[in-house]
């Protein structure tokens, strides 16, 4: 089914919000994103057509940000934050711990295709490092039995309680 | 600890506090928005905001109330407003905790910016990466819209504003407001030429103002409580207010605080943060993201104001206080910052987009001990030939980390350097490639 079939109102509301079609291109990408883990030659030439863009528009705008998976990623892609304010307090420990667990290096899926390990810049989590996203949740202060038990709910239920709620730290501030 | 009213994390520091409609009007929320819409000229609104000294919160510290005033008076067509969520300099989290804790306080001060500046429309341009925050603002902006605070004539007063969030998708140079602009008209965020500034070519090219969410948080507090007394807090007269520092790194408790400006960092650190999280005692701090040259415990007593800290050699920037202890390795240090900038440099400009490759590759070659006594050299030409060379304050960012370890810390390029040629490990000079 075609985006514009099954996802047919969000496309209308998405639209309705900006004076200029082009502005709902970063949207529509999501949109894309969502429904297959990656966006799709098919899909980019759909939403071309559906912004009045032609193909390369959509290519060269897409190839500029980090977000968009251009091929399939596994189910679970765990992004560590390897920036300075993470490796104070440890992020390399922790992608040692994912590499050795998962038997995968960066940029590599593991072979039953759950998780994809991917190394990334500044997730603005520098107080509650070391911190890792996976998917859209955040999990912080990363210790590595806290990793055992999220690889180990995300295989088993498909999501995990550890990840972060609305951010707060530290917790109890001074009134 | 000091003692020192909380402004912007008030709500928040309350138990049980949800940010809910109903909690943020329980706590007085909307007020400023009721007395002041329909009620107070536009053109008053940027008074008051420009006499509280309100500046920037993002990083530049350029005062709000004068931006506001850049915008053509005489222009009929549409102007907009875009409030910068885009938190993504290394060693700031502020923002996303201000979005997803008490959201409306943000929605209350961008419908008093668009009242002033006369925008209908307003953007929430967040980075990608904030799927939690984006949705808390949403789920914000639907219950303020149900209660009449956003939409068409809001309350009755026949004001419009229209807001949305608008999700980035990774890329830290859509903070600069420019490229936040061609990414929010679905472009590839490549900062633009200036001029024209946003102020009268922005969005679509109409008059346009960018603010960052903390500068935008202040606003309802200004219109209630006065700009005399914004302008009492702080360092006055040139910063004003109170800042969410945001503190990582070595201490004992990193996390967001909120103080008057004007702190030292000794107080900020020590009495805040609990002070370093083991007894290695400090050895060098960022006072303002990675943008911001690294300073050492000769600066502890600065105070955290745009002009003590430009004194001192460095910048207030984006409030990201970050700490580092007897041990850490600054060549090391520097070189993870400049991965970063390495990474993000959006490869408009020829200065930055090739210089950071290169001071990438020295940094790592020094690192891997296998760097040249000349490399230092090189580094700081390639420094003073990026900074001031480029479109947009990337080129002057990115080259801070490295000259501000190789002021302070010349030493430990050596040191490596040193072993590198004890070890006989240099490498042979590879023909052609040599900056």
């Amino acid at each position: 089914m075609s985006l514009s079939e099954k996802y047919k109102d969000d496309i209308a509301d998405i639209l309705s919000r900006y004076p200029v079609k082009r502005s709902a291109l970063i949207p529509l990408l999501y949109l894309a994103q969502q429904e297959e883990g990656y966006v799709t030659e098919r899909a980019m030439i759909e939403i071309a057509g559906i912004l009045d863009l032609t193909p390369p528009q959509v290519y060269e705008t897409i190839t500029f940000y980090t977000m968009f998976n251009l091929k399939p990623v596994g189910k679970f892609h765990i992004q560590v934050c390897k920036s300075l304010m993470c490796a104070l307090v440890g992020s390399d420990t922790v992608i040692g711990w994912i590499k050795t667990k998962l038997g995968i290096g960066p940029g590599e899926t593991t072979a039953d295709g759950l998780f994809t390990l991917s190394l990334v810049e500044c997730l603005a989590s520098c107080g509650t490092g070391p911190m890792m996203q996976i998917n859209e949740d955040y999990y912080e202060r990363l210790t590595e039995e806290k990793l055992d038990r999220i690889l180990a709910d995300l295989k088993s239920t498909g999501s995990s309680q550890l990840k972060s709620g609305p951010f707060m730290w530290p917790e109890s501030i001074q009134t | 600890m000091p003692h020192h009213e909380l402004i912007l994390l008030k709500n928040m520091a309350q138990p049980g506090y949800g940010g809910s409609l109903t909690e943020y009007e329980r706590a007085g929320g909307y007020q400023a928005l009721r007395a002041t819409l329909g009620k107070i000229p536009p053109a008053d609104v940027t008074a008051a905001v420009r006499k509280s000294g309100l500046r920037g919160r993002g990083g530049a510290g350029f005062p709000t109330g004068v931006k506001w005033g850049f915008l053509p008076k005489d222009y009929q067509g549409p102007r907009y407003l875009c409030c910068n969520a885009d938190e993504s300099e290394p060693g700031t989290f502020k923002d996303r905790q201000l979005m997803e804790r008490d959201p409306h306080q943000i929605l209350e001060g961008i419908v008093l910016a668009a009242y002033a500046i006369g925008a209908e429309s307003a953007y929430i341009y967040i980075r990608g990466e904030l799927v939690l925050a984006a949705k808390i603002l949403e789920r914000a902006i639907g219950e303020a819209r149900a209660a009449g605070y956003i939409g068409k004539n809001i309350l009755g007063t026949g004001v419009t504003v229209d807001v949305w969030v608008h999700r980035g998708a990774g890329a830290y140079i859509c903070g600069e407001e420019t490229a936040l602009l061609e990414s929010l008209e679905g472009k590839r965020g490549l900062p633009r030429v200036k001029p024209p500034f946003p102020a009268t070519h922005g969005l679509y090219g109409k008059p346009t103002v960018v603010n960052n969410v903390e500068t935008l948080a202040n606003l309802p507090h200004i219109m209630n409580r006065g700009a005399e007394w914004f302008a009492s807090i702080g360092s006055p007269p040139k910063s004003t207010g109170t800042r969410v520092f945001c503190v990582s790194g070595h201490v004992k408790r990193p996390g967001n605080y909120e103080v008057p400006m004007g702190v030292t960092v000794r107080e900020l650190v020590y009495d805040y943060a609990g002070g370093m999280r083991s007894d290695k005692p400090l050895k060098a701090f960022i006072p303002g993201g990675a943008s911001a040259p690294f300073l050492t415990p000769a600066h502890l007593d600065v105070k955290l104001d745009f002009e003590s800290v430009a004194a001192a050699g460095s910048m207030l920037g984006s409030g990201g206080v970050t700490v580092m202890e007897e041990g850490t390795n600054m060549v090391w240090a520097a070189l993870r910052l400049m991965e970063f900038f390495y990474h993000e440099s959006c490869g408009k400009c020829s200065p930055c987009r090739e210089g950071s490759s290169w001071l990438v590759q020295i940094m790592r070659r020094i690192v891997a001990k296998r760097g040249r006594m000349e490399d230092l050299e090189t580094l700081s030409d390639l420094c003073k030939n990026i900074a001031g060379r480029t479109v947009c304050a990337f080129g002057d960012a990115e080259v801070a980390p490295i000259q501000g370890t190789l002021k302070y810390w010349r030493d430990e390029y050596v040191a490596l350097i040193r072993e590198a040629e004890a070890a006989n490990l240099l490498m042979p000079e590879p023909a052609g490639v040599k900056p």
